[in-house]
């Protein structure tokens, strides 16, 4: 196939990320192979410079046309009572392709990255926050509180894009941000370090322990009194410290991505975050964010909620939308025998492959993705690269749309649903 | 395919048609002339007795966008109690107060409705204001942009740059985020929250900037005009909900030196402060400011007792009233340096004294303004209730007996508070029809829409009359949208995809060197992203743009 002339690429949108940069600098050459020239991170130039083989759909382990392993994943859901469309590695377009589907066949929904997400959603449905975006930090941070992270994991040029920024709106001298780690072992602090050297303040403990932490911490800025001195191998008067460092800022910002946070009921922790960011905006001002995001994760939430009104976990077999963070887990349907087939979908991820099942199952998913235990594999382009998108951004008032940067044989995974609800 | 809508009663105040029978035909989805008599006419609606009006217009509705869908995450017992079933028509959702970007179109048209208007855009935000209302289906839809709390904008304020410059901002961002007016949300005040400033005043400084709402409201104003936007300044005024706020509001009418604007959900800023509580209407002083100031139009922003959910762009009012939401949640955000928002789930009480009485000022400044040219029905969805209320608040409006039983039943102080009892006057169908189709489509500037003109749009709704007011506009018998039967009995037949409706205000286009240099300098995207093409709102055959024209206004100031 004519593929686009070799060129170099700037200002492309990189979706491997919550971040969303879109400067990244890329060369194509005359076969569409990327590379990576400037502005990227370890997680861009996975996703961009990775060679993607020329797969064909498949049926039962074996080589079928298109058209044939759409009519037989079209019968399998047909046939199904309860199916389960999970995964759900793709963005905007392909999730209003797949709720279009989920709602012909009364399909349950769950996102790999689900539990991380319920983290912070059980909050905002339970209490709510007050939380800020990107371009306000960059511009107005001065004192940005870490919490059980490194952040750089997750989002590599964060400090890049949001903190050591020289130029900021109101003239702030940057390089005096303050930047305090609280929680997390021998967690990797390097990027908090300032252009001019200044080390970040860095306060250690078990994962597990940073609610009894949080806890604390929201305690004294409360103004409560405590009977303790330490926490978790922290001084209560490092803790103390810290609030009055918070309440002396003007704009400081408390971050957390809650993949991190893999304990149990992190989300009463960052429900203990929210509120303490919420307290200290009696006084002064200051914002959560909330910082992550993978796979489509926050994509696909937002896509949902404005289309059943729900957030993922949801499900239509009721002829109408149900949400239930609990019962319509992956783990629950399969594990409890609830789900009678499995549609799996992972388009910028080959590495997401499905949890293994006896059901009858449907793989749609990036054409290195070599499953052959499937009873259906299609592969499909990547949203992107392939064909256009559109992402949100992790501090979700940022959408933006993803770019086509060379041709690929494969279909879009727009198309292959569309013409699955079609061959219902 | 020619179709005929045979001997309706007619309510067509743009041109000045009063219940008169007529017929109206309809071809290629616009009304069109008296065919010659050869002519096959291929459908004839037989609409004898029935009312005819023109498609509904909402003029102000949050449907679509980030805050909106803050709401409906927040927010899974809403739509626990209102499921929306799928059929073979119709995609299934749900929601009362936030509902579903489907389920909200649907209802929207089942109601007789045929555009709605997103007031709350945040052009950082418009992408995903698009994508929403491109799920909305049926309506037209359109958004108004919030200028006025965005550090681009205020820099240039308090650089005193020539109101050319200013001009070329304001339509540069219409243009980068398709929108059809101009919103300016608590003039400097979501930005004045972010330095920590807890109340703005009109003629107090943005402690940062040191420009003052009144200035941002005379350059907006001024703007908007010289564009020759046909939508004036729509304007969310300073002081949202605090009692005795009506004096801002009376100043605010002459922020913009004669310039036209348009007062937002003006009920929720007509507090006075007399009483024992110390909270009171201040619903004649408003009307009759209305009345005399013929350069102000408003909606009146009514409240209706349940269970809602309050969304805005105003964080600081928002943030002050986070404590009194039930239940008890609430989401404040600070947005890219260019706005913000909070959201607070709401219930209002009959028996509360002061939900009681912000009922009774909503329905008092309905009544006591005058031009019906210059009043506008809504709820500022979902802020005082959800959209599917209006049948009902058409009744207050129609029926005084109605009204006074309700008004009876209310917490008796604020009874006592209100002149509501006394006003004796009803809205007529013609002055609905002027209210929510003809006034509403001259405000908003679409030209071919709200009336059954030769050339219209053939948006088109029919009711049976009924004296039950609610009964009749909750359930229209027929509605055309573009020609097509879209709702029949109250029911989606058929489902469509409207158009989004802009305006493209000419400007010199050297204003985005500067605007690229900044972005570059201080934003986290790339000024290119910041727009939202014409392929994001028309790919996938949902509808398209319509460019309404900019009007015979602009004069460019020297």
């Amino acid at each position: 196939m004519e593929n686009f002339s070799a060129s170099s690429l700037e200002s492309v949108t990189c979706p491997a990320c919550g971040l969303l940069c879109d400067d990244i600098y890329l060369a194509r050459n005359a076969v569409g192979q990327l590379k990576m020239i400037d502005n990227g991170c370890t997680k861009s130039m996975t996703f961009f410079e990775r060679t993607t083989q020329t797969a064909s759909p498949l049926i039962d382990g074996k080589p079928s046309s298109l058209v044939d392993a759409i009519k037989k994943a079209a019968v399998i859901l047909r046939n199904a009572n309860q199916p389960l469309i999970a995964g759900l590695g793709t963005e905007v377009q392909g999730m209003r392709s797949i709720l279009s589907l989920a709602d012909k066949v009364g399909a349950s929904l769950d996102h790999m990255n689900a539990n991380s997400s319920f983290r912070n959603t059980l909050v905002l449905q339970n209490s709510g926050w007050q939380v800020t975006t990107l371009t306000e930090v960059r511009n107005r941070v001065d004192l940005l509180l870490i919490i059980g992270t490194d952040i750089v994991s997750h989002n590599p040029r964060f400090f890049e894009r949001n903190v050591w920024n020289t130029a900021s709106m109101f003239d702030q001298d940057t390089s005096a941000r303050e930047i305090v780690y609280l929680g997390g072992q021998a967690v990797e602090t390097t990027a908090g370090i300032s252009p001019a050297g200044k080390k970040p303040t860095v306060m250690p403990c078990d994962l597990s322990c940073l609610p009894e932490v949080i806890a604390t911490l929201r305690a004294i800025i409360s103004g409560k009194t405590l009977h303790i001195t330490e926490v978790a191998g922290i001084k209560t008067s490092d803790l103390q410290n810290l609030a009055e460092r918070l309440k002396s800022a003007k704009y400081s910002v408390v971050t957390w991505v809650s993949s991190d946070l893999n304990f149990k009921h992190a989300e009463l922790t960052i429900q203990n975050i929210a509120e303490l960011v919420i307290k200290l905006n009696e006084k002064t001002r200051s914002s959560g964010l909330p910082l992550g995001g993978a796979d489509g994760d926050y994509s696909v939430n937002q896509v949902s909620t404005w289309t059943s009104g729900y957030p993922i976990r949801n499900r239509f077999s009721r002829q109408y939308p149900e949400y239930d963070p609990y019962h319509f887990s992956t783990e629950k349907l399969l594990n409890d025998g609830e789900a009678d087939a499995l549609l799996w979908i992972s388009e910028f991820n080959p590495e997401k492959t499905p949890p293994k099942t006896n059901l009858p199952n449907i793989v749609i998913g990036h054409g290195n993705m070599s499953v052959i235990d499937a009873n259906v594999f299609i592969p499909v382009s990547t949203a992107g690269i392939e064909h256009t998108g559109t992402m949100f951004r992790i501090d979700s008032s940022v959408s933006l749309p993803i770019g086509k940067l060379r041709e690929s044989t494969l279909p879009s995974l727009t198309e292959v649903i569309a013409a699955i609800e079609a061959a219902l | 395919m020619l179709i005929k809508l045979s001997g309706g009663r007619v309510y067509d105040p743009a041109h000045q048609i009063d219940g008169k029978v007529l017929d109206i035909y309809i071809r290629d989805g616009r009304i069109v002339s008296r065919p010659r008599d050869d002519e096959t006419i291929d459908q004839t609606y037989n609409l004898s007795g029935k009312v005819v009006m023109a498609g509904a217009i909402d003029m102000h509705t949050h449907i679509g966008g980030g805050k909106v869908n803050i709401a409906r995450m927040m927010l899974p017992e809403d739509h626990r109690a209102d499921p929306s079933h799928h059929s073979a028509l119709c995609r299934s959702g749900c929601g009362h107060a936030a509902p579903s970007t489907f389920t909200t179109g649907y209802r929207y048209a089942e109601m007789g409705y045929t555009a709605a208007f997103e007031p709350a855009l945040s052009p950082v935000n418009a992408r995903q204001s698009h994508l929403e209302m491109g799920d909305t289906p049926i309506i037209d839809k359109g958004g108004y942009a919030m200028i006025g709390s965005d550090d681009f904008f205020l820099r240039m304020l308090a650089a005193k740059k020539d109101q050319n410059a200013i001009n070329d901002y304001v339509a540069w961002i219409m243009h980068a985020s398709q929108a059809i007016g101009i919103k300016v949300v608590n003039p400097g005040g979501i930005n004045a929250f972010k330095f920590n400033q807890r109340a703005l005043d009109l003629d107090e400084q943005n402690v940062h900037y040191q420009v003052t709402p009144r200035e941002v409201l005379k350059a907006l104003s001024r703007a908007v005009h010289e564009l020759g936007v046909p939508h004036p300044l729509h304007v969310h005024g300073n002081n949202l909900g605090v009692p005795g706020n009506m004096e801002t509001t009376l100043k605010t009418m002459g922020a913009s030196e004669g310039y036209p604007l348009h007062l937002t959900h003006i009920q929720f800023h007509s507090y006075g402060t007399e009483g024992d509580r110390k909270f009171s209407s201040g619903a004649a002083a408003i009307a009759e400011a209305l009345n005399k100031n013929k350069n102000i139009s408003a909606d009146v922003g009514q409240i209706l007792f349940n269970q809602t959910v309050t969304a805005s762009g105003d964080n600081m009012r928002q943030f002050a009233n986070s404590t009194l939401g039930s239940p008890r949640k609430s989401v404040i955000m600070d947005i890219e340096c260019d706005s913000g928002c909070g959201v607070v789930p709401f219930k209002y009480k009959d028996q509360n004294f002061v939900n009681a009485l912000q009922w009774a000022i909503g329905l008092e400044i309905f009544l006591l303004t005058d031009d019906p040219w210059r009043i506008f029905l809504t709820t500022d969805h979902p802020n005082g209730a959800p959209f599917t209320s209006y049948p009902h608040l058409i009744k207050l409006l129609m029926d005084r007996t109605f009204r006074n039983e309700m008004f009876a039943k209310l917490n008796l102080d604020a009874q006592a508070m209100s002149t509501l009892a006394s006003i004796d006057r009803e809205y007529s169908l013609y002055d609905i029809a002027i209210m929510t189709r003809a006034g509403a489509a001259k405000l908003v500037g679409l030209h071919d829409r709200g009336h059954l003109g030769v050339g219209a749009g053939a948006d088109i709704t029919v009711y049976t009359d009924n004296a039950d007011r609610e009964k009749m506009f909750a359930k229209p018998d027929y509605v055309f949208k573009d020609g097509e039967l879209v709702v029949k009995d109250g029911h989606v037949v058929k489902v469509t995809w409207g158009h989004t409706h802009t305006v493209k205000p000419d400007f010199d286009k050297a204003i985005e060197k500067d605007i690229k240099q900044y972005f570059d300098k201080y934003h986290t995207m790339n000024m290119e992203n910041f727009k939202v093409s014409n392929d994001e709102i028309a790919e996938g055959g949902r509808g398209g743009i319509v460019v309404q024209a900019c009007e015979g206004r602009r004069e460019k100031s020297l």
